[in-house]
């Protein structure tokens, strides 16, 4: 697929057929912050509440064993999409940000002592520094950042320096920066890190939607990325560990789904991936989450990845051309289909609010990432993040709306008239 | 009409971004504060001058971001300069949002009501110490860091 042909998944996707209040066709290009669900991820649902649903792993009849069934499934769909070596290395989670908490609660309270380092990069979203900062205030950690070049990028040089000077315990970095759009090599820096016996937890967040992902070649020891910016539901998510590591962490959550044995004096833990499952999990977004990864491997990752690079390569290009927009992130063949600006003289929410009237859906402000934002003296920006079902004709429309609202907030000399008592 | 279906850049809102009203700092301010609304990184500063019989002598204001926090904070001091510091206490977050005219969005209403919520804080925040002022702690509001 390329962008001058005819897109061939929108009509896959039944919100796209809606307009804003405005009454515009809607261009969403909110994808990085979610994204939208072909029909057959919401008909999976559908169906499985209609017919299989009842909660898994505990009743001994029909519906709860086709529910643990599909449930189960859903993990070695997940299990192939990713690479890992074994279904139970997969913990379904509420989330990213679930799944990166759970690993700084578990494996880093057990592991995390007061002389460690954590290392992120600057460009972490919050998720992938919150958590950090908590296991620092519990353990007296340090949390230490690598900053990003003036290309918005990170070199090789400047990571094996961080991690030669700083001897950090976990390098936890993002495969993808959900602001400036640049991809980062997790292979390598996997590498670099395990030359140094640091541990690496990718956040995987806006990766997974958009590119394949083989856990088991890059070697990393932990992942997370969610399903609602995959076409799959919300309040799903997936934990990715290493079996050993996983065997080795305490559980997180206490409750129901996560025991062997429960006594008036403790109990016992199951094992892997029940451990780290407690209570009633998201079954049929499971379900949900397992159609979003067939939809997209239909598709190919490759194929999606090319697609997008493209058109957000096409979006970065015609804006960088436009009078007073500076595009915040590295040049288009470096990136994925995210696009952050900022426009002289209108401030990023006056942006969005304008391009809505024209039906175009873009996220304005931090995206969760102030650190980043303030390293390069930003308080906010306007961000334009593609998928599949995305054309190049929504794109020449959100250049074409920043065009006319530029034009629009431009001093004209205005005068306030006297106020009406 | 929904919030978003109607402009809410009205041609007064555009006329207050571009020519505001006391936009500057007031040296002989006797109470001021500052706020700031991390959602979008607006930031207000208020300087008052408060007479000894209670009454706004002065009001201006300072800051930066987007029209709405920038216009409706033109719009508070204009007519609230010259009223007394009850009247001020009374004026309500739904007069203002009343005062600036167009509907609002609640994520927007945030951004109209920041100068509002400065200036209700600024009324108890003296910028010299003196005993008339210990009325009670500062009023800070509620937070507008939703965004996670």
């Amino acid at each position: 697929m390329r962008i001058d042909g005819p897109n061939p998944y929108r009509t896959d996707f039944p919100i796209l057929k809606r307009s804003a209040a405005s009454g515009a066709p809607l261009a969403f290009l909110d994808n990085a912050a979610s994204s939208q669900r072909p029909a057959s991820v919401i008909e999976s649902m559908n169906e499985f509440y209609r017919s299989h649903y009842a909660n898994v792993h505990r009743g001994i009849h029909t519906l709860s064993e086709e529910a643990t069934d599909r449930y189960e499934q859903a993990r070695e769909i997940v299990a192939r999409f990713i690479g890992a070596a074994h279904h139970h290395e997969i913990i379904f989670s509420a989330g990213t940000t679930a799944a990166i908490n759970t690993v700084a609660r578990t494996w880093g309270d057990a592991n995390v002592k007061s002389s460690d380092t954590i290392l992120l990069t600057i460009a972490e979203h919050h998720a992938n520094i919150v958590p950090w900062h908590q296991l620092a205030e519990r353990t007296g950690c340090r949390v230490e950042f690598i900053p990003i070049d003036e290309h918005y990028d990170i070199s090789d040089d400047k990571v094996i320096d961080s991690l030669d000077r700083l001897k950090p315990k976990l390098f936890a970095f993002t495969a993808c920066s959900n602001t400036l759009g640049v991809e980062f090599p997790v292979e390598r820096w996997t590498r670099f890190a395990h030359d140094r016996h640091c541990r690496v937890l990718v956040d995987a967040a806006q990766w997974a939607p958009h590119a394949p992902i083989n856990v088991s070649k890059w070697d990393v020891d932990f992942l997370g990325f969610s399903g609602h910016k995959m076409c799959g539901p919300t309040g799903i998510g997936v934990l990715y560990g290493k079996s050993e590591l996983l065997e080795s962490m305490p559980p997180f959550l206490g409750g129901g789904g996560m025991i062997n044995q429960v006594t008036t004096s403790g109990f016992t833990c199951a094992g892997l991936p029940d451990k780290f499952e407690a209570g009633t999990p998201p079954i049929a977004e499971a379900v949900g989450l397992s159609a979003a990864v067939d939809y997209l491997t239909k598709i190919g990752l490759s194929e999606l990845h090319a697609y997008e690079s493209e058109l957000g390569g096409y979006a970065d290009a015609r804006l960088r051309q436009l009078d007073g927009v500076k595009v915040v992130g590295p040049v288009a063949d470096r990136k994925a289909g995210i696009v952050s600006f900022v426009v002289e003289g209108v401030h990023a929410h006056d942006l969005s609010q304008n391009l809505d009237r024209f039906g175009i859906a873009v996220r304005a402000g931090h995206h969760c990432t102030m650190p980043l934002h303030s390293t390069l003296g930003l308080t906010a920006t306007t961000r334009a993040s593609f998928y599949l079902y995305n054309t190049r004709e929504e794109a020449d429309r959100l250049v074409e709306g920043v065009r006319e609202i530029r034009k629009r907030f431009a001093p004209t000399g205005r005068k306030r008239r006297p106020r009406q008592t | 009409m929904s919030p978003s279906e109607q402009d809410i850049y009205e041609e007064h809102v555009l006329d207050h971004y571009e020519d505001p009203y006391h936009r500057g700092v007031l040296d002989v301010a006797t109470h001021s504060d500052e706020g700031k609304n991390p959602l979008c990184g607006d930031v207000i500063h208020i300087d008052l001058k408060l007479s000894s019989d209670g009454r706004i002598e002065e009001a201006w204001f300072e800051g930066e971001g987007c029209v709405i926090s920038q216009a409706s904070a033109s719009m508070l001091v204009e007519t609230l300069e010259g009223k007394t510091v009850e009247e001020a206490k009374e004026f309500s977050a739904d007069e203002m949002l009343k005062l600036f005219g167009p509907r609002l969005t609640p994520n927007r209403q945030k951004c109209c009501l920041l100068s509002w919520r400065v200036l209700q804080s600024a009324i108890h925040s003296p910028v010299v110490e003196s005993e008339e002022e210990a009325e009670g702690p500062n009023f800070s509001g509620p937070s507008l860091s939703e965004e996670s």
